[in-house]
This record gives structure tokens, sequence and C-alpha cells, in this order.
């Protein structure tokens, strides 16, 4: 882990910063958004990328969208994934937008860097979004996929499991290898079928991408 | 775990007897995790009834010569500030978290630094100051817990811990370090049965011929020495610096985005964050200011913090504001523009 333990406040004296300037155009910095409806899971799609980033040695940061969340409300996350010290946790322009419902894509997608990774649920959105400049775009039907193994519960698995195979960061192994830490205990019944939702949105991405 | 946790498990790490509070949006996780926790560890939690009364339990747990903490956002705060300055009044020590959301008024849930003048004037009646914290990481928040603990007893007095939405929501790798604490004077003010002693009285009240002008002298010692001992911040760059921008708490974390930008793009700019808000590190602003700087306070409020830096700058140098209030939070893009436009009248 490259945390920095010691902190400035054991010193108690007022020194130059160890902070170093971040070369932002060679480093890894990956800023994501996840959204859709409340109740889609967008919460724990978003703290189980956190949580697998941060198990792989990396920066993370995850901060979600808070206070009014109902089911059936909307719900954003918001995870930066970095190799250093991660300055703004909040993602203004993410390199990486995946988008459970059609709100949540008319908000999030004009936003999206260009050449960056739109992943959509094709179960819910039926269009392709019109965008300027070039982004790669994975529809996945994550809510068809997710009833397919049994539980329409797990689409937000499908669509990160996607997401990771497109992006390559890390495989849908390291993420569900993270799932008994990031899941409450009493809904632990449910890690077969979620490990089984990551795969299959990795084996998705992999054989219908064009 | 998010800030809120965090925070939570590290002043239960840095032996906090006694939590009360009153649950309000976005610090709830707080309470949540506390009432959970403290009884595991067979301390104090109670939900009270108000942040009125949350403040006064504070005040009667502290008095007792426990360790009692409670927490609230912006308008639950301004609800305890009687408390607050009852308890600067008594020389308790307390620690109150402030998880600071849009305002006035009810105003929003949305993160915000707007509680800066309330903070660091004090907040409630009379002449007295509280120890400030403006931490810009989880990890700086945990850090800063058990540090504010132990200044509490120290001076005591009241340790503020301004923390916004964003910090007490995010999440962040964090670590837990049980450090070596300061060496704390006995409470012997404290009041636990008056067995074999002369009795102690815990009061704010102070009547007679200049009884409580003396008193206010003693707290303004207290408070000097605070200023003279207790001042952190960090700072980047400045020595080779034009242009200064300061911040604190997550705005920082922006400004230091914009800073690495600007950086690269040859603009000679540092930053100063100051980690505690009062003592103010009015030195360190002064003598960035000594030669020819220009400063920026970047706030997540209306300009708040900037009158401090203007006193600490004293006319040496221009000192200008960008914030957004409200709820509003400057982006790195705005942040890195306003630096970009300080840019051209240096160049001339």
């Amino acid at each position: 882990m490259m945390l920095d333990t010691s902190s400035i406040l054991d010193k108690n004296e007022n020194r130059e910063t160890r902070y170093k300037m971040r070369d932002t155009r060679n480093e890894f910095y990956e800023e994501v958004i996840i959204a859709g409806f409340g109740g889609q899971g967008i919460m724990l799609a978003g703290r189980l990328l956190a949580q697998t980033a941060m198990k792989r040695g990396l920066e993370v940061t995850y901060m979600p969208s808070y206070g009014a969340e109902v089911r059936g409300g909307t719900a954003n996350c918001m995870v930066v994934i970095a190799e250093r010290e991660i300055a703004s946790p909040l993602v203004s322009k993410p390199d990486s937008l995946i988008v459970m419902n059609k709100a949540s894509l008319t908000k999030f997608a004009p936003r999206l860097k260009t050449g960056g990774l739109l992943v959509i649920n094709s179960s819910l959105i039926d269009e392709e979004p019109e965008l300027a400049g070039s982004i790669d775009i994975l529809a996945v039907p994550a809510d068809k996929l997710a009833v397919e193994l049994g539980n329409p519960k797990v689409a937000n698995m499908v669509a990160l499991g996607a997401y990771l195979q497109k992006h390559g960061l890390f495989g849908p192994d390291a993420a569900a290898a993270c799932l008994a830490e990031t899941i409450a205990r009493r809904y632990h019944h449910t890690l077969p079928v979620n490990t089984k939702a990551l795969h299959r949105g990795a084996e998705f991405a992999k054989t219908n991408h064009r | 775990m998010c800030g809120n946790e965090a925070l939570a498990e590290a002043a239960i790490i840095a032996g906090l007897d006694a939590y009360f509070g009153y649950p309000i949006t976005p610090q709830n996780e707080i309470s949540a995790y506390m009432s959970k926790r403290m009884p595991e560890e067979g301390r104090v939690f109670l939900q009270s009834e108000s942040e009125l009364a949350a403040i006064n339990m504070v005040f009667g747990a502290s008095a007792t010569g426990k360790r009692t903490m409670t927490t609230s956002s912006s308008p639950g705060i301004s609800l305890m500030q009687e408390g607050i300055s009852y308890l600067a009044g008594a020389e308790l020590p307390a620690v109150v978290v402030n998880v600071m959301r849009g305002g006035p008024g009810l105003g929003n849930i949305a993160p915000s630094q707007g509680d800066y003048f309330q903070a660091t004037r004090g907040g409630g009646h009379g002449d007295y100051r509280t120890i400030v914290f403006g931490p810009s990481s989880v990890q700086e928040l945990v850090d800063c817990m058990p540090l504010a603990f132990d200044l509490a007893d120290q001076y005591r007095m009241t340790v503020v811990v301004l923390a916004d939405g964003i910090l007490g929501q995010m999440m962040e790798p964090i670590v837990f370090e049980r450090k070596p604490r300061r060496k704390l004077p006995p409470k012997d003010w404290a009041l636990t049965g008056a067995k074999g002693r002369e009795q102690n009285i815990v009061r704010s009240l102070w009547l007679g011929d200049r009884v409580l002008e003396e008193h206010n002298y003693k707290l303004q010692a207290k408070y000097e020495q605070v200023q003279k001992n207790e001042v952190l911040c960090e700072q980047y760059e400045v020595e080779t610096a034009e242009i200064v921008v300061v911040a604190y708490g997550v705005a920082a974390r922006m400004v230091r985005a914009a800073v690495d930008r600007a950086r690269e793009q040859g603009i000679k700019v540092g930053w100063i964050r100051p980690i505690t808000l009062w003592p103010f590190p009015t030195e360190q602003i002064s003598k960035a200011a000594d030669e020819f700087r220009i400063f920026l306070t970047v706030e997540m409020s209306n300009g708040q913090m900037v009158e401090d830096i203007k006193l600490a700058a004293a006319g040496k140098t221009p000192v200008l504001f960008f914030g957004r209030p409200g709820g509003g939070i400057p982006s790195v893009d705005e942040i890195l523009e306003r630096i970009r436009q300080l840019t051209i009248p240096a160049k001339r």
C-alpha cells in the first residue's frame, strides 16, 4: 500500500510538505461514475470497485451521492483510482461511465471524456446516445443476463464485470475476491450469484464487443 | 468505511467515554456507528432529544472528567452555541464535530464551508475561542481525533473538528494508529465525589467585583498559549511561487490538483493549507506575504477565511477570492482558470 501513514499532525511542526507534484499527463488516473436508480446496487458496485482497487495497492476514493436516496430515485457514485495521492474525490469529467438507466445516460454521458468508456445497461436503455467525439460504447443487457443467472438484483455486478473486462484494470476474479468484505454479512448468501454475475458480465464484454 | 464512521472509530480509540448526539444529514453514520460500538466497549451512547440536550449532556459528562464528544451538522451546531459558550466559561474540555452542510437556515445537505466564521470566532456569546481543525482527507480526519481530545484536555477547552459532507460521506483507505499521547495534567478540577478533598465547583457564572474580568484574562492567556504552540499548516512550493493559493479542508484538494496542472503549464504557483483554522497560521501567511505574491483564497463559501488571510497579509500583497456558497464546490477547472487569469497581469 502506498498510503503514507505518518501524518503531518504527529510532528506538530509546520514544514514544507512532502507532497510531490503529480505529473497528471503520464500517470494512471481513472475516474469513474456509476449511475442509475436507487435500488440497482449502484453504491455497492462503486464500493466493490474501490475496495478491489485498494486491495491491489492503489490509491482510491469513493464518493456517494447521499441524503435523499430511496429505491426508485436516482443514485450515483464517483470512484477515483490512481497510483498516487488523489486530489479531488469529485469527478466532473469521467474516464469511464457505467449507466444503469436512461435518466443517468442523459445526465452523465455529455460529461464523458473524449476517448472514454461508456457502459450502458441495454436492458433499460434502448437507444445509443448521440455523442460528440470518439467514445467507446459497450452495451450490456445487464438485467437480462442477471435474470438468466436467477437473480435480477445482480445486474449491477454484470455491468461492473463488463466494465472491468473492457477496461482491463483488473479481472472479475479480483473483484469477486473482495465481495465478502464489501457486502453486508446478512446478504452473504448472495455471494455465489454475485460472483457469477461479475464473470458473466466479463464474458459478455469479451465475446460481444465490437 | 466512510469518513463519518472513521472519525467515530478514531474517537473510540482515543478514549471517548461518552457520546451524545442528535441525528442530522450528512453525519448520521456517526451516531449509527456509535450506537453499535460504544455499548460494545461498555461506554456511553445516548441519542438525545435535541442538539441543546446533547451539548449540555457533554457539559455534564465533561465536568465529571470523562472524555466526551458530540457531532452534528451546521444547523445543529448553531443550536449548540449556548452550550459551547458555557463550556468555555467553565473551562471544560469537549470535542465537537461539525460535518458542514449548506446554509444559512436549514439550507441543504450538500457539502459546504460556510461555518468558518462560527467555528473560528467562538460562535456563542462572550470572549472565547475554540481550537478548530480543518482536515482535508479521511486519514487526516482520523489522525486529528486523538489530537483533538488531547488538546481539549490539555487546555480545558472545546475543540471543533470542521469537516464537511464530502469528508463525512467519502471513503478512502485509512490506517488507525495508536500513537503515544501527550502528557496531560491530572483532571483535579473534575467532579468525582469530594471524598477526602475540598469540593470542586464547575461554573461559568462569575459575579463580584472584577471577578469575571480576571477570569477572562486567564482564558485569554490560555488562548495565547494555544496560538503560540498549536498552529498546524502545510505548504507547497511557496518559496518559488508568484501566486499562492490558500485553502483548507476538501477545497484544498481541488486546489492541489489545480496547482499541479498550473505548474505543468509553467505557472509559478504554490499553496498553503491551514490545518488548524484557529489558531490560524498567521505567521506563515505573513511570511509568505513579505515578498510580493498574489494570494488567492479558495473556499466553499462566499469568503470567510479570506478575511484571516487579509489580516495576516496586512496589506502587503493583494488577496483575491474565489468560492462557491450553498453547497457549490469549486471545480479543479474553475480554480485553474482563476490561477491562469492571475498570470496575465504578472506577465506585463
